[in-house]
């Protein structure tokens, strides 16, 4: 089965530091790829050297045929993927429902993105509650969550969700990582999900890449991952 | 008593003008973070266009629409050919910019249309009414009122109903993240611009008919006025453009009334001075985080 | 030293300048003199912006003070003594250091646009001080200034452009000789740490309010000096000659130059003086019409500086002296490189 994003060789950096060096990983359509490893890995530039904020210095990013690295930014979100950044990115100053309906925005057919907004809803009764409340005024997991509803009213084939576990508690982790392994088994959604809670992401991930400076040392699926405690030992600190 | 009411209905007026120029300065600072030096120089580029098409077509209205719409042309030019280069600089780049700007444009105005001054007409009479033996309003003046309280509907309804006026509120508090989410982030700074200018084009045909006339340099004490408005209110907040507008034109005009016309100038520096004492960051200004 | 390589480089520098003054025309010397008097409000604020990192819109109105304050102590007493002229321009440096004092202190909370807006309202208003109190300012028609002749000694033939070189260029010597001082030393220092990171020059123990409102106050002392000496330079005060163009043209001076670089200062204040000379001229090459040659005089010039403000803004924003800098650190590497190369080529690999 041909993997719905590939990238093959990819070196990307800020002024002239380089910070990936070399990576390579493939994610298959309906499945969840984790990528773990240490602060300053390069996890988080990953992910934004294949939603085109940072531009790669060599490499290929390949999504369902299409070259990305000739997509500018702002026309990932049509081909089927949204980025969901470290720090969530919901826009404060905006409500709950402004929030959510800025993920439709670029969409033509009105009528999915109501229906869509309305799912989102349904997903996430709190949301629905403060539908009318600013940004600023939700907690951590109500904004993770307001985040993770806004990516999905694009209906995205490919998820890239960067840290969604920072700075909540354990059952609001768990509840995400479940809501992610439904979404994948009910919608097909694929999933690049960086995480620093290696436990949560591997209970849900398919497979494992492990970063260390900037290359990719581990590339294999999630139960081997579980099972290897030398490798866990080495780079996942457990 | 009578000197009152005339002096409030008069500097309402003025008001409303420095309200519309403060509004788009606010509108370039909150999607930007510029302040946008050069608007008064724009607004007296449209003003000359607008002079232009009148003298040419005999129609006042022709004249406006020109402005209006030379407005929007000239904010998205500036925007794009100039601006754009140094929107991600430090501040004291894009001040200086705009500064060059305002040098450019009343040189290349002056050489055009010469520096003497150039009677302005109003579309309407500007002799106030008589309402039981006091003078009150004049009709130009319910034209300014009217015209700035459509613009400023129109603006509300734009930012807070509308698919683009959301677009260019997310740009603006979070441009990053507006990219993720499929927003041409330069095209909303752009349109941006271009309503802005149109804004200030209009303040500006409402507010040179009532002044020494048509000049390369008619918006620069308006600019500086507006600017104290803007600032009086809080550079992020339109209702305070708005407050800080209606506030500086009754103070100002209550100074030419009562003190000197000579004065106001200067009234205008110490009214900034004493907002800026007392609140650092405007009026309206949220609780500054302490920074140390 | 740092204070006796500057005098140094400043006598060297003033000996050369006596010279040319002997081989220039009248014209040249009273361009030399205007250039020097600029170059005293320009290096000022160079260094209030360049190193303290306060955007000051309003110096023009600054220099006005100066000036008319040169121009009400002529007038009284100008004819007093050959030392008055000292006197006058020292208290025209005084006068501004006190209201540089005032907008600095109100100034010290600001930053950014809102320090930028106060000193553009200061630009715009200052001038119009002159046509409230014109009993006193003789409103827009302005003052004349009275100045002594050339001294007897100097001979009855002197040049008065000559003289009037001499005096503002001791007068920009000095001023550089301070400011460079001034930027070498632990207060220059401290001036940049509070333009770098405030928070952490606070936390460092510096008083960041006192440090900017003294930067504000010796820019403004440099203001006034230039101003009193253009007073002297043109017999003359107005508000016209102070107005808002005046602080926009020094800012393109510091900007062109180079910000917070002295060197830098002198570029500008010399493109100050040339640039509407060269303009001029090539409005003379080109045969017009009276009334198109008398629309181009003052605003083609106009143009251009804020052309040329955009141009350098968007395209070198750290100046002239920002180029020379890049330039120079080009041909060293290139020099060491052709080093290299030699060497290699000797040893025989």
């Amino acid at each position: 089965m041909t993997a719905l994003l590939t990238v093959d060789g990819l070196v990307a950096g800020y002024n002239g530091v380089p910070v990936l060096d070399d990576v390579a990983l493939t994610v298959p359509p309906a499945s969840i790829v984790a990528v773990l490893g240490a602060n300053g890995a390069g996890k988080t530039t990953l992910l934004r050297t294949v939603s085109g904020l940072i531009r790669p210095t060599a490499g290929r990013i390949v999504f369902d045929g299409h070259d990305l690295r000739d997509v500018p930014v702002e026309r990932l979100v049509r081909l089927g993927i949204a980025h969901v950044p470290e720090g969530r990115g919901v826009v404060a100053e905006l409500t709950v429902e402004e929030n959510l309906r800025l993920g439709g925005l670029w969409r033509r057919d009105r009528a999915d993105v109501r229906r869509a907004i309305a799912e989102v809803y349904d997903l996430f009764p709190p949301l629905a509650a403060r539908r009318g409340h600013a940004g600023h005024q939700l907690s951590g997991g109500e904004r993770q969550m307001l985040a993770l509803g806004r990516a999905l009213v694009a209906r995205p084939r490919l998820l890239l969700l960067d840290e969604p576990s920072l700075g909540l508690a354990p059952r609001v982790t768990a509840q995400i990582m479940a809501l992610l392994g439904e979404l994948r088994d009910r919608t097909g959604l694929a999933v690049l999900l960086v995480e620093q809670n290696v436990r949560g992401a591997l209970s849900v991930a398919d497979r494992g890449v492990v970063m260390s400076l900037g290359r990719v040392v581990v590339a294999t699926d999630a139960a081997s991952l579980r099972a290897d405690e030398d490798l866990r030992h080495a780079y996942l600190g457990f | 008593m009578e000197r009152f009411v005339f002096l409030t209905f008069d500097g309402l007026s003025k008001g409303a003008v420095y309200a519309a120029f403060a509004l788009a300065l606010v509108l370039i600072w909150r999607g930007t973070r510029i302040v946008n030096f050069a608007q008064g120089a724009m607004a007296v580029v449209t003003a000359y266009a607008a002079y232009s098409v009148t003298a040419a077509s005999g129609s006042y209205w022709a004249g406006f629409a020109a402005a209006l719409l030379g407005g929007l042309l000239l904010g998205a030019l500036i925007e794009r050919g100039v601006m754009r280069f140094v929107e991600q600089a430090p501040h004291l780049n894009a001040v200086t910019v705009g500064l060059g700007l305002v040098l450019l444009l009343q040189g290349v105005l002056g050489m055009i249309y010469g520096n003497e001054y150039r009677p302005f007409a109003a579309p309407v009479g500007q002799e106030a009414l008589t309402v039981g033996g006091m003078p009150l309003v004049s009709p130009f003046d319910l034209f300014v009122f009217g015209t700035v309280l459509a613009v400023m509907v129109l603006l509300a309804l734009l930012f807070t109903r509308t698919a683009t006026g959301l677009r260019m509120r997310a740009a603006a508090f979070a441009p990053e993240v507006s990219r993720l989410l499929g927003v041409d982030v330069n095209a909303t700074l752009t349109l941006g611009w271009a309503l802005a200018a149109a804004v200030g084009a209009l303040a500006g045909m409402l507010v040179i008919p009532t002044g020494l006339g048509l000049h390369p340099t008619a918006m620069d004490l308006v600019f500086v006025t507006a600017f104290t408005a803007a600032v009086v209110g809080g550079l992020d907040s339109p209702a305070g453009a708005v407050v800080g507008g209606l506030a500086v034109g009754l103070v100002l005009s209550y100074v030419s009334g009562y003190i000197g016309s000579d004065v106001t100038p200067l009234a205008v520096l110490a009214l900034l001075l004493v907002v800026l004492l007392v609140r650092p960051g405007g009026l309206f200004a949220g609780v500054r985080a302490r920074r140390v | 030293m740092t204070l006796l390589r500057h005098l140094a480089v400043a006598a060297v520098a003033g000996v050369a300048l006596f010279f040319a003054t002997y081989q220039l025309d009248p014209f040249r010397n009273y361009q030399l003199a205007t250039a020097a008097a600029y170059l005293c409000a320009v290096a000022g604020l160079t260094v209030l912006v360049g190193q303290s990192g306060q955007l000051s819109l309003g110096h023009g109105a600054l220099m006005a003070v100066g000036a008319y304050t040169v121009a009400l102590l002529q007038n009284a007493y100008g004819t007093t003594g050959p030392w008055m002229l000292a006197v006058s321009l020292a208290a025209g440096a005084l006068a501004t250091t006190l209201v540089g004092a005032v907008i600095g202190l109100a100034a010290a909370r600001l930053r950014g646009p809102y320090l930028a807006g106060v000193t553009l309202a200061v630009a715009v208003t200052v001038p119009a001080i002159a046509t409230t109190f014109d009993e006193v300012f003789n409103g827009d028609q302005g003052l004349p200034v009275y100045v002594d002749p050339p001294p007897a000694a100097l001979g009855r033939f002197f040049p008065n452009e000559r003289w009037q070189a001499w005096l503002a260029l001791a007068a920009a010597l000095v001023t550089m000789v301070l400011l460079a001082n001034l930027v070498r030393s632990r207060f220059g220092r401290t001036l940049r740490a509070v333009r770098d990171d405030e928070v952490a020059a606070s936390l460092a123990g510096i008083s960041v309010a006192r440090v900017q409102v003294l930067a504000f106050v010796v820019s403004a002392a440099c203001a006034g000096l230039g101003g009193g000496l253009l007073a002297v330079l043109a017999f003359s005060v107005s508000p016209s000659a102070f107005s808002l163009t005046l602080s926009l043209f020094l800012i393109l001076a510091i900007v062109v130059g180079g910000l917070g670089s002295l060197a830098g200062a002198v570029w500008g204040s010399l493109l100050l003086v040339l640039l509407p000379q060269v303009t001029e001229s090539v409005t003379d090459q080109l045969t017009l019409s009276p009334a198109v040659a008398q629309r181009l005089q003052g605003n083609l010039p106009l143009a251009i500086f804020g052309l040329t403000l955009i141009v350098v803004m968007i395209a070198t924003p750290g100046g002239l002296q920002g180029l020379i800098r890049r330039g120079a650190r080009a041909l060293a590497r290139a020099a060491r490189g052709l080093a290299t190369s030699l060497n290699r080529r000797k040893v025989g690999t």
